[in-house]
């Protein structure tokens, strides 16, 4: 990889989509001392790197609200390193990793340890959520205060909702003083009752145990209108079906301060993925059917979706190659991210080039209250060129992610990343 | 001709058909012989490796294996090393290590044959896989209505109980539909998975319904847990709106026959004067299950058909 420390660079004749902005024509961008210092037309190199950009897209790099570094405790899935290549190489230049680790991130030297980590490192910018429960428990509130003080850009006990209506009440109540969001996992256990799939044809056809969708729009319900009542800060992840965003839209509609997440698979792939119990296409919400894809998508163009992040959820083969229910829940997907979106929602007419751009680094950056996802003057130079106009196919075992664990292997996508540029340095180059 | 027996949503009609023909060929030229002794089989290891309890099932394999010659060993869960945390897929591995040509495997979780047959050359047969399929009973049923009935197209066939959680009723399903049968579906509706009709079948909540006019009438076994999970009131409510008694088996057609997977409740899902009446053939599906399963195991031991 060449990577370029230092210097200035100059992008030139890009199309720069710059929703935050307003930008969405082909100019130059000069980027010095790691900060955007001019946009327009004709910049002089002045001495600086070139980059072509001709017939590329240049803009805000993506962030992430929602992956899975896995460390400390499951280097063998992920580490900060490898996951902080995989960003790179999507064109991810900020992530939220989710706080399940072991231990899991609920003090503050934890949430300092990832954070320092992932500057060392030094391929994305690593920010941590940390845990809305002690232990993940569901017991009893975090130290909200403490954890936000050292980093924490949310509170999630991701990959387990909270248990009880009145805790979430409370940690709403309590979160807000911090203005911090509380990064939901909505799911209500006792409906998935042992499902390992999407309740639908497919699970009847297959024989699995289906997950109603109301086990998720029942969760999301409860915990959108607490945050209503209390005014908190809810952000919902992964959400997948209609009902829940049906839920989301008519609560934004009253004027709640909730903001959502889906993720490239619930508007790319449906339950019948899981044919021949294929465990790369198990997930935690499931693969939903035909019908939620479209509310996805129509809940992404009319705003109700705020966000795409890729929950990205790298697993060992030993925890995938097994019996389908048995397997573990996830898929890597920040080396796809961009390519989904750009293929399944630009490139169909859903969603406009800078509608996806909002979605995948400006609608981000508020939620989680970072000044990133710009390409103003002043601003850190974080940025992603790619290219919409070649087709390529995906080839998993060019993943930088430590696992493999996709279900796009071989599809055929546009909007394959050519640079990622974090704070000026350019950290990935095809 | 099959590579593996995984399910019958993955065999074809004409597969299908060529297990029934072979299998009835070898209820004539073996089981019904006096001394019941084949050597198609012979050199052949053939192993039951059972993560579920069960008889029957495994006792008919068995048979089947030795009545051809075969090799034949047993594995149940508890005396393996799977106790000892190794996967499913090393399991498989050893046993293919060990020269082993056919491995029936019987699973609690749906697709537990499929995932191990993309990691061994031996041949996988599937005797029950959580809710999934049940691919030879679903045979022995095909073949017992054969028998009966001349032929499986055009039949009207009720499977009555609960389909939810059947692996029979979804092979059955599969099957039945293939070869042309019309299958309707009673049971009730917490007992009934979701978009069963997409699969071309009629659903009923009403058991009499679903049995008018039948020229099969199939019981579905009730487990007795499912009473304690709260998916249906008391033994006594299911008895008195889905069982099949001898008031309901008289709508079905006058030569109608009744079957069962076993083993049965009785006075739950079917009544004694029924299970023991003149329409039941639950008897010679036991005896047709040895029969389908020489066939299946033949063919994939041999890789050819019975005879060739």
């Amino acid at each position: 990889m060449d990577l370029n420390s230092g210097s200035n660079i100059l992008i030139k004749n890009g199309l720069i989509v710059d929703p935050k902005n307003n930008i969405n024509e082909t100019l130059d961008l000069l980027i010095k001392d790691g900060i955007i210092s001019e946009v327009g037309k004709n910049i002089e190199s002045d001495g600086a790197e070139v980059i072509n950009a001709e017939g590329k897209v240049v803009a805000p790099g993506l962030i992430d609200l929602h992956v899975h570094f896995r460390e400390p405790g499951y280097e063998y899935k992920e580490d900060i390193a490898t996951g902080s290549m995989a960003a790179a190489r999507g064109g991810v230049t900020t992530v939220v990793c989710m706080p399940n680790t072991n231990p899991v991130v609920d003090n503050p030297a934890m949430v300092k340890y990832v954070t320092e980590r992932g500057k060392e490192v030094g391929l994305t910018n690593v920010l941590t959520t940390a845990c809305i429960t002690k232990g993940q428990k569901s017991k009893e509130i975090s130290e909200i205060g403490e954890l936000k003080d050292a980093g924490a850009v949310g509170i999630s006990d991701d990959g387990r909702p909270v248990l009880t209506p009145s805790l979430m009440r409370r940690a709403l109540e309590y979160a807000k003083m911090f203005d911090i969001p509380v990064m939901s996992h909505s799911e209500d256990l006792d409906l998935v009752d042992g499902g390992s799939m999407n309740e639908g044809y497919m699970s009847t056809y297959l024989g699995l145990r289906g997950i109603p969708k109301c086990a998720e729009s029942v969760a999301i319900s409860r915990d959108v209108l607490i945050a209503e009542e209390v005014g908190g800060r809810l952000h919902v992840c992964h959400v997948s079906t209609k009902n829940s965003i049906d839920a989301i839209r008519r609560a934004k509609e009253r004027g709640a301060r909730i903001t959502c997440e889906t993720a490239p698979h619930y508007f790319s792939l449906t339950d019948k993925a899981v044919e021949g119990f294929n465990t790369n296409a198990k997930m935690n919400p499931p693969l939903r059917d035909d019908e939620d894809v479209a509310a996805v998508i129509e809940g992404l163009a009319d705003g109700t979706i705020d966000a795409i992040a890729t929950d990205h959820a790298p697993h060992d083969s030993d925890e995938k190659e097994i019996e389908f229910s048995l397997a573990a829940n996830g898929i890597v997907g920040l080396e796809t991210s961009l390519g989904l979106g750009y293929t399944n929602l630009v490139r169909t007419g859903k969603l406009t080039l800078p509608e996806l751009i909002k979605k995948m680094s400006v609608n981000p950056a508020e939620i989680i209250n970072i000044d990133r996802g710009s390409l103003g003057v002043g601003k850190i130079a974080d940025i992603v060129i790619f290219d919409t106009e070649n087709e390529y196919t995906v080839d998993i075992n060019e993943f930088a992610s430590k696992n493999n664990n996709c279900p796009y292997d071989g599809m055929k996508l546009y909007g394959r990343v050519d640079y990622t540029i974090l704070c000026g340095e350019v950290v990935y180059k095809r | 001709m099959i590579e593996n027996l995984l399910g019958l949503k993955e065999t074809s009609a004409e597969d299908i058909n060529a297990i029934l023909d072979d299998a009835f060929k070898l209820k004539q030229e073996v089981l019904l012989q006096d001394i019941k002794k084949s050597a198609i089989l012979n050199g052949k290891s053939i192993i039951t490796l059972f993560f579920e309890n069960s008889t029957r099932t495994r006792v008919s394999f068995e048979l089947a294996s030795k009545y051809l010659g075969a090799v034949a060993a047993n594995i149940s869960a508890s005396s393996s090393s799977v106790a000892k945390g190794e996967t499913l897929i090393d399991t498989v591995r050893t046993l293919e290590a060990m020269g082993t040509d056919v491995i029936i495997i019987r699973h609690n979780q749906s697709g537990a044959p499929h995932l191990v047959s993309r990691y061994t050359k031996s041949k996988i047969v599937n005797a029950g896989d959580g809710m999934n399929e049940h691919p030879t009973q679903a045979l022995l049923d095909m073949m017992t209505i054969k028998e009966k009935k001349g032929n499986i197209k055009g039949l009207k066939v009720a499977i009555v109980g609960d389909v939810k959680h059947s692996r029979v009723a979804r092979s059955n399903i599969y099957g039945l539909k293939k070869l042309g049968a019309e299958v309707v579906l009673a049971g009730p509706s917490t007992l009934m998975p979701v978009s069963l009709d997409e699969m071309g079948v009629k659903v009923y909540n009403d058991v009499e319904k679903a049995i008018q006019d039948a020229d099969v009438v199939m019981g579905l076994r009730i487990q007795l847990e499912r009473q304690k999970k709260g998916l249906f009131p008391s033994v006594r409510e299911y008895n008195k709106y889905f069982g099949v008694n001898k008031e309901r088996l008289a709508l079905a057609k006058s030569d109608a026959i009744l079957m069962h997977p076993g083993p049965v409740n009785r006075g739950v899902e079917l009544n004694p004067d029924i299970i023991d009446g003149e329409q039941s053939v639950i008897n010679e599906q036991v005896t047709n299950g040895v029969c389908v399963r020489m066939s299946v195991l033949n063919m994939l031991a041999n890789g050819k058909r019975f005879g060739e």
